[in-house]
């Protein structure tokens, strides 16, 4: 994409942009989906061995650790790229939470590029070196969508460190990581001014994964926390004390970029499952594609896809200049997990039967587009922020 | 409310003839010895033929006589698989003995209450 720093944004993608689509498209298509055909369709994972030797090609491509800043050893690609080859690496069955089954590395917690140096030496290195994998904790049973007033887990000063008591809930990978960033009450009497961030050890005592919490998603699932007298230092503290909820809404607004990426790959995928399909399959001596009533819905795909699309490029584009970019993160999530959620709506009934099988990946990304009105802010806390910034921050 | 973590239906033997008797549904099962110890878990998920009931007829043909087994319809059938290891192994210390022979990997850890 080439952009000036006037006001005109050109959403076309330049000549290096369009060579890296390209290779990513080759990749999910030559290596991916191939496999997944054999996998079960709610398949989350790869066979290590794949994982394993897909790893070296997208490291032989480049591409590995694209959301790693530069100054980390990241392959310095600007969050515009990022966004149209998230866009590609979405466009498989498991693409919408997993895309490429995490073949192109990950960054882990973007808030931990905020730990102080020990931590970083603690923490962050061992996660881009692959060998240390975080969970996110921040929503309670209390709610999730206002997360400033709704978090109860409290922590209290003792023995020169902090003892946290409480629950989250909604937390993925919980289970499975070695450590978690989780946000807690520390001033009780200071709203979101009382809210302190924390690394907690996944083997630190009085730390439970109590449960799993299924959801749509059978191919994977939340997890319920408990913090039952979990006594952890001060070194465990990120950022400052009272400040951990600057440290939340900056990771929320961030991540609906890349969270609306996703979304708009897999509405592409389907789209294009639909058109193929209208034109091969005949009902009452026609076409579906010469059928109106399927033209119609097409196009509607079409505005909905190019709608989506439009929104989040504007959002990258305005967080790569360094300009505020909330209200456009915001429209970006909401454009695209609603018209995502038509568009793969609209392909499974152009499919008819078919598009309600496990045959066609229609049906998985229907459950799981589902989620994404509600994850990383529902829809409607996306209004409340649009309608902020448009009427005055001073609306409560 | 969650749903109960452990399965606790009653077991059933292990044969042909009852397993040709469930639903052809997606879900999850397991396979104890005669004294009731869980030696695997399994799922029926999107790609068998017939759910829940071919699966256990391949279990029975593979497995032969004195063995039980007791199913859980489910359509989430992978993460109440992935549950229902990671229940087992907080239990018991260890997967079922056949699963442990082919571990599924990155497998979590749970502390249910």
């Amino acid at each position: 994409m080439r952009a000036t720093e006037d006001a005109q944004m050109d959403f076309e993608p330049s000549e290096e942009q369009q060579m890296l689509i390209d290779q990513v498209r080759r990749f999910v298509r030559e290596e991916i989906i191939p496999l997944e055909a054999g996998l079960d369709p709610d398949a989350s994972e790869l066979d290590p061995a794949d994982h394993a030797r897909l790893v070296e090609k997208t490291k032989a491509m480049g591409l590995f650790g694209i959301d790693i800043p530069k100054e980390y050893g990241g392959p310095d690609i600007d969050i515009v790229t990022r966004v149209l080859l998230a866009i590609e690496m979405a466009q498989h069955r498991a693409g919408l939470y997993v895309p490429c089954y995490g073949t192109f590395g990950g960054a882990g917690l973007a808030q931990i590029f905020e730990a102080n140096a020990d931590q970083k030496e603690r923490y962050l290195y061992p996660t881009l070196r692959g060998e240390k994998k975080a969970f996110f904790g921040l929503t309670e049973p209390s709610g999730g969508s206002d997360p400033a007033r709704a978090i109860q887990t409290r922590a209290e000063r003792k023995d020169n460190g902090w003892v946290l008591n409480g629950a989250k809930i909604f937390i993925s990978n919980a289970d499975r990581a070695q450590y978690g960033i989780v946000f807690a009450r520390t001033d009780a009497s200071k709203g979101r001014a009382g809210i302190t961030c924390f690394i907690i050890d996944s083997d630190t005592p009085g730390f439970h994964v109590r449960r799993v919490v299924h959801t749509l998603r059978s191919s994977h699932y939340a997890t319920e926390l408990e913090f039952k007298d979990c006594w952890v230092s001060d070194h465990q503290v990120l950022g400052e004390v009272n400040k951990g909820f600057a440290v939340a809404n900056d990771r929320l607004t961030r991540q609906r970029i890349p969270y609306a990426a996703g979304c708009i790959g897999v509405a592409i995928a389907a789209h294009e499952m639909a058109i193929e399909w209208c034109k091969m399959r005949s009902t009452f001596g026609e076409k579906l594609a010469n059928r109106q009533a399927v033209q119609w819905m097409l196009v509607d795909n079409e505005i909905d896809i190019r709608t989506a699309r439009h929104f989040t490029l504007e959002a990258a584009e305005k967080a790569r200049r360094g300009l505020p970019f909330k209200i456009e993160a915001s429209i970006a999530k909401l454009t695209a997990s609603e018209g995502g959620g038509r568009v793969v709506d609209r392909s499974m009934q152009i499919h008819g039967g078919m598009g309600m099988t496990k045959d066609l990946p229609l049906e998985r990304w229907y459950r799981e587009m589902r989620i994404r009105r509600v994850g990383e802010g529902p829809s409607e806390v996306q209004r409340m922020v649009i309608a902020r910034e448009i009427l005055g921050s001073n609306l409560r | 409310m969650p749903f109960k973590v452990r399965l606790d239906k009653p077991w059933r033997p292990l044969t042909v003839e009852e397993a040709t008797r469930l639903p052809g549904q997606l879900g999850v099962y397991q396979i104890a010895d005669a004294a009731g110890t869980i030696l695997y878990i399994g799922q029926a998920g999107g790609r068998s033929p017939f759910g829940l009931r071919s699966e256990l007829q391949r279990e029975a043909n593979e497995r032969g006589t004195g063995q039980q087994f007791r199913v859980e319809v489910n359509q989430q059938y992978r993460s109440r698989w992935f549950e229902l290891l990671m229940v087992h192994k907080a239990d018991h210390g260890s997967l079922p003995a056949d699963n442990e022979k082919n571990p599924p990997p990155n497998l979590g850890r749970l502390s249910p209450a």
